[in-house]
């Protein structure tokens, strides 16, 4: 009977790891954080948490599911350590510490640009910050609902500086380097048209494509999205033999998208966004926000939760913007950690500036 | 009169030096007439213009050592394989927690131990460790990685990735489709219609559909018909996607080995009283397989690369996550993407030939017997 031993053993391994598998594990993380939660808080809540389904849902989860995208420079990509860096990523850490006062609560979902929609109606994320566009038919029939902008992107041109350029007028007899069947192509056109410019347009399908024939000299311009300029500017041989254009001839606001219906929950991703600017307004950094609680300023205390919790009428702690600040930042230092001047981007504020500097960034008041 | 006769043999001399050594070499094989000789030196020409400008990129003027993109962004700068150091971790094993790498080190070193007593011809108790890899080893892999239990942290399987998430895939990929595909081999070859419809139904049905829609009906239509709030784990739906087309591919394979076993060997089988699956395990599937094992290893290949297109559903493996890293504007450069993809084809070249040369060999032990 030598030939049993062998079975015996495969038997009893197997069973033992078939119920290894199938009992019921430990409880993880996410619950016990829930009870964590002090008891007042938690009465705090409770009202709020049966209006909000989404708040609810995330506070029980213990982390925020954020839709970013597979890689988009200063928006959303790995850095060297393979955590997700960016302005898309910044909001979504923003809103763990305003929720849970830990930035770092946030599980990412990377979504193509074809899934992003679908992810979201189907659950499977809790916010979409995915460098999308907030247009009608996406905010109407697509079943989103768009909190704020994060970025005002635009189309622009791209042209090498010893081209002495400085206006997109100046392109009469131009060629144009730009992606085929975008957009992109179409604004290019109508633009040079209305002005009564001349051009030709040399399109290809991939980006990758497009960049090479600009370097090798087959276009004086290339043009798609400010942004994106910016990033491709850094695969060019010479970058800085390369200037981006001052105008933006479309318009592309990017910001976070909630599913239609959870207004609560539409709420919180907003007034994140407006905590964040109206810190910088108000010059409360994630270096003197402690300094500032002692501020006579009443919007400084308001807003950091000396006077009045606010933030208790969102449903969140009293120092939801506190802790925002603390832990991810206000407006400014956002962009330009992730965008701005001393990065490799090296993207100007421009639009992005407060409406105090002649940009777009205007909060709502915290009152 | 006299004559000559040669009383010790003359000495050998040595061959021609035109017809020996390297020019002898050169003149049988590379110059022998004028079509071979301009072949030759079309050839030639090719590698002397492609082969030093790539080792001077990829040597010479590559970047080695550097902190960010800097370096790799001057001009006349070659390869950036300092991007590849500073992400070599992410590659290898996507965002798994660095304190926890020891558990796919693990389960990889436990892997190939079992998969080598497996491959070793002649090991003792091989069918019940074949057995093992097949249903033992996919459990104790899940727990171990997945965790959760038993002291150990869960590691989400959203943070799996790199080259550990290629080798999940395309492992268990690999491990299921075999005995899957030659389950329905047999059921398309089958007397009993509803088996054999059912077969050929599947068979077709998966053969006939992209791997790409596949992976998307999984990632994106699937949470739409269940119901709210039930999510099941993306990389699992992956798996399933992966390791069913694969089972319809490894069934035709093996069905052509079923076709190439004479009818003797059947009525033989059936003569000596053997049961169905008597006669299939020992008398036909062995030599079936035998046959047909550079289309599973074929197969096995595809699948390997295919696990590539897992990106398009947010699943970052090692081909996605190095893609993913051009983006890190730290390091954009426009050598970056370049150093990239030559890390990656290398990569990839080191498993498929090494599955193939173990392929090989296998043949050449299983056909001794035809070889005489």
């Amino acid at each position: 009977m030598r030939n049993q031993a062998p079975a015996l053993i495969f038997g009893i391994v197997f069973g033992a790891l078939l119920v290894y598998l199938f009992l019921p594990g430990a409880p993880s993380g996410p619950a016990r954080d829930a009870q964590e939660l002090s008891k007042a808080e938690q009465e705090n809540l409770a009202p709020e948490a049966a209006r909000g389904g989404t708040l609810r849902v995330v506070r029980e989860r213990g982390e925020l599911l954020c839709g970013v995208s597979q890689g988009l420079p200063g928006f959303s990509n790995p850095d060297d350590e393979g955590d997700w860096r960016g302005i898309d990523v910044d909001v979504c850490r923003a809103m763990a510490a305003a929720i849970f006062g830990d930035a770092s609560k946030v599980r990412y979902r990377a979504l193509s640009a074809k899934e992003r929609f679908t992810a979201l109606q189907a659950g499977e994320i809790d916010v979409l910050s995915r460098n999308t566009t907030w247009t009608l038919t996406r905010d109407t029939v697509l079943g989103l609902d768009f909190a704020g902008v994060t970025y005002y992107d635009g189309q622009s041109f791209m042209v090498r500086r010893d081209l002495k350029v400085s206006s997109v007028l100046e392109l009469d007899q131009a060629t144009i380097c730009a992606n085929t069947g975008t957009t992109t192509e179409l604004n290019a056109a109508d633009y040079f048209r209305t002005h009564g410019l001349e051009f030709e347009m040399v399109v290809f399908e991939k980006t990758d494509e497009v960049i090479a024939a600009y370097d090798a000299g087959r276009c004086e311009a290339y043009t798609t999205d400010a942004s994106g300029l910016y990033a491709e500017r850094l695969k060019l041989k010479n970058p800085d033999e390369h200037i981006i254009l001052p105008e933006v001839i479309s318009k592309e606001p990017l910001g976070p998208a909630v599913r239609q219906g959870d207004d609560r929950w539409a709420d919180i991703v907003r007034w994140t966004l407006y905590a964040m600017i109206e810190a910088e307004e108000l010059g409360v950094n994630s270096a003197n926000a402690e300094q500032m609680k002692k501020s006579d300023n009443p919007s400084i205390r308001r807003l950091l939760g000396v006077e009045n919790s606010y933030g208790q009428n969102l449903g969140l702690r009293g120092d939801w913007a506190f802790q925002i600040i603390t832990q991810v930042g206000n407006y400014g230092e956002i962009f330009e950690r992730n965008v701005g001047k001393n990065t490799p981007l090296g993207i100007p504020r421009g639009l992005n500036a407060l409406w105090t500097n002649g940009g777009l960034m205007y909060a709502m008041p915290v009152r | 009169m006299e004559t000559y006769v040669k009383t010790r043999r003359h000495p050998a001399l040595p061959a021609p030096s035109r017809q020996t050594g390297l020019i002898g070499w050169m003149r049988r094989n590379l110059f022998s007439s004028a079509g071979n000789t301009i072949t030759t030196l079309v050839c030639a020409a090719i590698i002397a213009l492609t082969v030093p400008p790539f080792f001077n990129w990829a040597v010479l003027d590559a970047v080695w050592y550097a902190s960010d993109g800097s370096l790799c962004r001057a001009e006349g700068a070659g390869a950036c394989w300092a991007f590849v150091e500073a992400k070599f971790g992410q590659f290898i094993y996507g965002r798994y927690p660095a304190e926890e790498i020891w558990r796919p080190n693990l389960i990889l070193l436990l892997f190939f131990l079992n998969l080598a007593a497996v491959l070793t011809p002649r090991m003792p108790y091989k069918g019940w460790l074949a057995a093992t890899l097949l249903f033992i080893f996919p459990m104790f892999a899940w727990g171990v990685l997945h965790g959760g239990k038993f002291g150990l942290s869960v590691v989400e399987t959203s943070d799996w990735g790199g080259l550990l998430l290629t080798l999940v895939i395309a492992l268990s990929g690999i491990l299921a489709s075999l005995p899957l595909g030659i389950l329905l081999a047999l059921g398309r070859r089958s007397k009993l219609p509803v088996i054999r419809t059912l077969s050929v139904l599947f068979i077709e049905f998966w053969r006939g559909v992209p791997l790409v829609t596949v992976l998307f009906m999984a990632s994106v239509m699937l949470p739409l018909f269940l119901p709210e709030g039930v999510t099941f784990d993306l990389l699992l739906r992956a798996i399933i996607g992966v390791a069913l087309f694969a089972s319809a591919y490894m069934a035709e394979v093996v069905r052509g080995g079923l076709q190439a076993v004479p009818s003797g060997q059947y009525e033989a089988a059936k003569a000596l009283g053997l049961s169905y699956w008597q006669m299939m395990g020992l008398i036909v599937l062995p030599q079936a397989l035998r046959v047909v094992i550079p289309g599973i290893v074929n197969t096995f290949i595809g699948l390997f690369k295919d696990t590539t297109l897992v990106l398009i559903i947010g699943l970052f493996d090692f081909l996605g996550i190095i893609r993913a890293n051009f983006t890190d504007a730290n390091w954009a450069s426009p050598n970056t993407a370049a150093t990239g993809y030559v890390f990656a084809a290398f990569v990839f070249w080191m498993f498929c030939f090494a599955m193939s040369r173990y392929s090989l060999y296998m043949e050449k032990q299983l056909s001794q017997g035809e070889r005489r």
